[in-house]
């Protein structure tokens, strides 16, 4: 204990930093609220009283919290597909192409394999999916790897081609007899389990344990330090020893393979079959949610609860309030212009 | 496959194809002064949005043309005042102008989806008038279309013939150059994303006002990244963009024909040609160690130390 | 000193420098120089790496303000801040790097510093302009190829079209013969001569001797920030100029040479024959035979960009020889990464430790683990252990007598401290072969004496070092072997008391000597 003392007594900058960095976050999170009141009044409606049923359905009953959990999963899970790249410095755009590919090889599997156990099943397509989604970051790591071509470019090309290449097995070998957008429903042995009558499922668990992870990974272990130290200064790292090109690959792989999860607990939980065009941005939402919480797990939770509240309270307002849905789309934009535009109270943002 | 479905499919390529050349020319433009904007599909939705409202009320096309290429350049003066002045991230920056571009549209575009408007004339092209009808309904364009290709050519003209464009492709190369030879790249980056946007305004207008004459959320489909595909295909050279437009444009009307008669080839699949084309594309240029792509594309510019 | 210049009727200097100081942070520069220039000549500006060359022209072009000092052209004081001014008084320059846009082409490269560009290029006449001051000058190029197609010899020729179309009246060129082959060398000096007779000013900067003698018309030689002398070239010779160009006093350092080493065994470190590609505006190695033994201090000598910087980089595995071999401990080691060259017991130490050795913002005992992290990484690389990081660390910082706080984020440490970390770090597990880049640049003298006794204390145990150094005083005093490099070759290689600074000097600015003893 008395180490942990000394090493903070060392380290003036640390308490100072938390506290910019807590008061950061908050007065986000303050001037996304003022927005979206102030959108509220411009449209015609109550602001005071749409506040209040927001937090009504989603702080009153468990049932409206556990709809903010839902949606806040699948952020958490895209977000940290885009952290573990960031930290050497990789930006990894192509999280919606791996969040389709990672539900197309899970689905595969609850399709091909209905009959087996869910303690087998579910596993595998949690494997399915990482594979899936690692395969589709490969690309664009092994070729950045190799200095040919910059991942960003080449992830967002592959965005555009892993829905089609879903919606091309949907259509033609798995769809449904009632619509050709969707495949039929999982058996139950492919689907996630929920809790207690919500529709939060296992993936949520998955998300915390990740972040979890992903923390203690990059704090305490060997390669949590290696990466760091390429995030830091790659020129240096290489001359350090450091293997730079092996990181890369493994290292978008592994951020596929998150993204892929993602996409595996989309369809294996949330939808409960594969549906054509599914994420609503899902990936986008995660590269914006990474990059405003600075690659930080803590960051991350908090930020996604907000976007997900106000997602939720959003639809929410959409039934009460006839509020078209295209306004949570507005102020989430106006939210981060006005992080992008760094004002100076947001001052001290290292990623550029 | 006659004749006739044949000239079918090349006037469905040009009359889909004109929005989106206008579009990736805008993108070419912008990105040739060493910014890429990722959020081209909300700017194309606001002023699709737009463009179609003004009609709808004015009852003029023209007007709503006009306004929705003000919208377009005015969205980008939006985004540019986030990358240039306050040197925000160019990737974020543009995913957040998507966003803000999908709830705007869907706001403005509300009240008018499935309305009405006075269509825009449109003329067939000189010379063929004497053909049976069945043909010239074919070749029936609206001025938009007909003034798309020399558009094209005087954008070409304009980064390679004037002086504003040779410094344009100077600022994209390398800022510091540019500003050691006298010039301020900041105000040229702002110059050239007022231009690209009222490009991307007119594309948007094309597709709204004289091609589908409708409004519906999330109507343009993707085009905003087709856009930014197709300036990596087209190698930033505005001529080259004519190319892939109408190639793109030509491949989705060819497969529409394929499915109507009986030819199964997923239109799905053939979705992804355009994008794989680009990867192939670049991975045979990096090869080559000189990248295509202007040098500082993406970068942040420091402005004078 | 009246000065009759070539044209012997004008005896007005165009441009007038008085009294410039020039000083970054601690180091001071420029020390109140002056500087005459006149129409129709060319200037040499010779001088050391520091001596301070670069400086003085770049507040000339308007890159620097000077802290004090005045310029005059034509009799008139003006004030230059910016390249802009600079061009507007006809003063141009060409960087050692170069400053063309390769995706562009030659003649729009040009255009863009075109003083009266119309709104509307015309290519034909601007490819016309171009062609008739090439043809005039003998600096043919193809206006319409790109310059990225270009050879680094064309290159340079479009940087001097650039200037003259650009209306300058004054040239700088920067160490124009970097990069440039003999045959290149001479064309460019026909060119020079040909622009004098012409009424043009051409500024030199170069440390190389053969050039100067060649084609100067007047010398100016510059060392540590001081101006040495003006001579005319009717005056100068070898021997002056490097009497002029080295400072004479050797402090002494007392080093005890009785090293353990015996040139018998196997050496550390062997390059056969290694070559490097020629990357850009990088010159490649060529034909290097070196040999480190064990207990041996093997410095190199150079003014920087002579291939130095690779040589370390090749030691260290970080770029490959595509031309001969190299040998660690006797084994071919040509083709092996930087982490098992690592892993066999190479340290490196760069120069420059912030932006070559370090991660920032990482603790500076975080930063001690990054070399050898499988060695400190613990349950398969689940945790590291930090104790012994730090206990490693300690016990060399004790035994070095280096003293610096751990937990700090490394960049706060200042300089001077974070070499001695990177000391620290490499030292710590006894490397048997040491590759020091420049280790003292930049420096305090607490710092660089801190830094000289650690490498010697290295090798009194018994480690090799290949020691790259720009300053002639640490090399003589702290070296067992010296090896000069030159234009990438090595062009030198005695026991430092079979030499001396003269001798050194001249194979580092490239004129011949006889006294050559290879080993």
């Amino acid at each position: 204990m008395s180490k942990v003392i000394e090493k903070v007594l060392h380290f003036p900058s640390l308490r100072q930093k938390s506290l910019n960095t807590a008061t950061r976050y908050f007065l986000m999170i303050l001037f996304a609220f003022l927005i979206f009141g102030l959108i509220l009044f411009v449209s015609g409606k109550d602001p005071i009283q749409s506040y209040k049923d927001m937090f009504r359905a989603t702080f009153g009953s468990a049932y409206g919290f556990s709809e903010v959990i839902v949606a806040m999963t699948p952020m958490l899970i895209t977000a940290i597909a885009v952290a573990i790249p960031a930290r050497i410095g990789l930006i990894n755009v192509g999280v919606e192409g791996q969040l389709y590919i990672g539900a197309l090889f899970a689905t595969w599997g609850a399709l091909t394999f209905p009959n087996l156990p869910a303690w087998i099943l579910l596993p595998g397509m949690v494997f399915l999916g990482m594979i899936g989604g690692g395969l589709w970051a490969f690309i664009p790591g092994f070729l950045k790897s190799i200095g040919l071509v910059n991942e960003t470019i080449t992830s967002l090309l592959l965005n555009s081609v892993a829905p089609s290449i879903n919606s091309f097995f949907i259509f033609g070998f798995w769809h449904s007899a009632r619509d050709t957008n969707i495949t039929p429903n999982f058996v139950s042995a492919a689907r996630l389990p929920t809790f207690f009558g919500t529709r939060v499922d296992l993936s949520f668990i998955f998300a915390l344990g990740l972040l979890m992870l992903f923390w203690l990974f990059m704090k305490y272990t060997r390669w949590g330090l290696e990466m760091r130290a390429i995030g830091g200064n790659p020129q240096a790292a290489r001359r350090n020893g450091i293997p730079l090109q092996l990181y890369i690959v493994i290292i978008m792989v592994i951020g596929g393979g998150m993204a892929g999860l993602a996409g595996m607990s989309q369809a294996s939980g949330y939808y409960g079959l594969l549906l054509a065009n599914f994420s609503n941005g899902l990936g986008f939402m995660g590269f914006l949610i990474c990059w405003l919480a600075g690659g930080n797990p803590l960051g991350i939770l908090l930020i996604a609860f907000v976007v997900a509240v106000i997602t939720t309270g959003g639809n929410l307002l959409q039934l009460t309030q006839g509020l078209p849905y295209a306004v949570i789309n507005i102020l989430l934009a106006f939210t981060l212009f006005i992080v992008l535009a760094r004002p100076t109270l947001f001052s001290n943002r290292k990623k550029s | 496959m006659s004749l006739l479905a044949i000239l079918g499919v090349i006037s469905s390529a040009i009359f889909s194809g004109t929005s989106l050349l206008y579009t990736t020319l805008g993108e070419v433009i912008g990105e040739r002064s060493g910014i890429v904007n990722l959020g081209l599909e909300g700017i194309l939705l606001v002023s699709a949005s737009f463009g179609f409202a003004v009609t709808k009320t004015t009852g003029s096309p023209y007007l709503g043309i006009l306004a929705s290429v003000l919208a377009g350049g005015l969205m980008n003066m939006v985004f540019g005042y986030l990358v240039v002045t306050r040197r925000a991230n160019q990737l974020a920056s543009g995913l957040a102008v998507m966003f803000f571009g999908y709830g705007l549209s869907a706001l403005i575009g509300k009240s008018f989806v499935g309305a009405k408007i006075n269509p825009l004339p449109r003329y067939v092209l000189p010379g063929l008038s004497g053909l049976p009808l069945v043909y010239t309904s074919l070749f029936k364009f609206d001025f938009l279309i007909f003034l798309v290709v020399p558009v094209a050519v005087l954008i070409w003209w304009l980064l390679y013939r004037t002086r504003w464009g040779l410094g344009l492709r100077a600022v994209g190369e390398n800022a510091d150059t540019a500003f050691a030879s006298g010039r301020n790249p900041q105000r040229i980056r702002y110059q050239a994303l007022l231009l690209g946007g009222m490009l991307a305004g007119l594309g948007a207008a094309h597709l709204a006002i004289a091609y589908t004459m409708d409004w519906s959320e999330y109507m343009t489909a993707g085009r905003g990244f087709i856009a930014v595909a197709l300036v990596i295909f087209s190698k930033w050279d505005p001529l080259r963009a004519i190319a892939g437009s109408l190639l793109f444009s030509a491949a989705v009307a060819f497969q529409l024909l394929l499915q109507s008669s009986g030819v199964q080839v997923s239109p799905f699949l053939l979705n992804t040609i355009p994008y794989l084309l680009t990867i192939l594309v670049l991975i045979a240029w990096g090869g080559n160690r000189k990248q295509a792509a202007p040098a500082s594309l993406g970068r942040v510019y420091a402005g004078s130390e | 000193m009246a000065f009759v210049s070539a044209s012997e009727n004008i005896a007005k200097p165009f441009v007038s420098m008085r009294g410039i100081t020039k000083s970054f942070q601690a180091v001071l520069a420029n020390d109140r120089l002056d500087l005459d220039l006149y129409p129709s000549e060319i200037h040499a500006l010779l001088g050391e790496n520091g001596a301070g060359k670069s400086t003085l022209m770049k507040i000339l072009y308007g890159f620097y303000r000077c802290d004090a000092g005045v310029i005059r052209i034509n009799g008139q004081e003006v004030g230059i801040h910016s390249p802009h001014d600079a061009r507007n008084n006809k003063i141009g320059m060409v960087f050692q790097d170069f400053s063309l846009i390769p995706a562009l082409s030659v003649a729009e490269n040009i255009a863009l510093f075109l003083p009266h560009l119309p709104a509307v290029l015309n290519i034909r006449e601007i490819n016309q302009h171009i062609l008739e001051v090439s043809k005039r000058y003998d600096l043919e190029v193809n206006p319409r190829a790109m310059v990225s197609q270009l050879s680094v010899g064309e290159q340079q020729k479009v940087e001097i079209l650039k200037l003259l179309l650009a209306e300058a009246r004054l040239l700088i060129l920067d160490e124009p013969t970097r990069v440039l082959a003999p045959h290149e060398a001479e064309a460019l000096f026909k060119v020079l001569v040909s622009l004098r007779q012409d009424g043009y000013t051409i500024v030199l900067i170069t440390h190389k001797m053969k050039e100067v003698l060649e084609c100067a018309d007047r010398i100016t030689v510059l060392r540590g920030g001081h101006l040495a002398g003006t001579l005319l070239r009717s005056e100068a010779s070898e021997d002056k100029l490097v009497s002029l160009m080295f400072e004479k006093k050797l402090v002494p350092l007392h080093v005890n040479r009785e090293g353990k080493f015996s040139e018998s065994g196997i050496p550390l470190l062997e390059l056969k024959g290694a070559g490097t590609r020629l990357e850009g505006l990088v010159p490649g190695l060529k034909n290097i035979n070196l040999k480190v033994h064990a207990g041996e201090i093997v410095g190199v000598a150079g003014v920087s960009g002579n291939g130095q910087k690779e040589l370390g980089d090749l030691a260290l595995g970080m770029i490959k020889c595509f031309r001969g071999r190299k040998f660690l401990f006797g084994k071919d080691s040509t083709s092996l990464s930087i982490q098992q060259m690592r892993r066999r017991g190479v340290g490196f130490i760069p120069e420059n430790p912030l932006t070559m050795a370090i991660a920032p913002f990482m603790t500076v005992l975080q930063n001690m683990a990054l070399t050898r992290t499988w060695s400190y990484a613990r349950a398969g690389g689940m945790r590291m252990e930090w104790k012994s990081v730090k206990d490693d660390a300690e016990k060399t910082m004790q035994a070095l007598e280096f003293s610096f706080p751990l937990y700090v984020p490394a960049r706060s440490l200042s300089g001077g401290n974070l070499q001695r970390m990177v000391i620290v770090r490499e030292m710590t597990h006894e490397p048997r072969l040491i590759i020091a880049s420049y280790l003292t640049r930049g420096l305090d003298v607490q710092s660089t004496i801190a830094a000289r006794q650690a490498l010697v204390q290295a090798r009194d145990k018994g480690a090799g070092v290949l020691f790259i150094s720009e300053d002639l005083e640490e090399l003589f005093t702290l070296s067992d072997r010296l090896v000069i490099l030159y234009g990438g070759s090595m062009v030198g290689s005695f026991k430092p008391d079979e030499t001396n600074v003269f001798e050194v000097g001249h194979l580092m600015t490239g004129s011949e000597v006889q006294h050559v003893q290879s080993n």
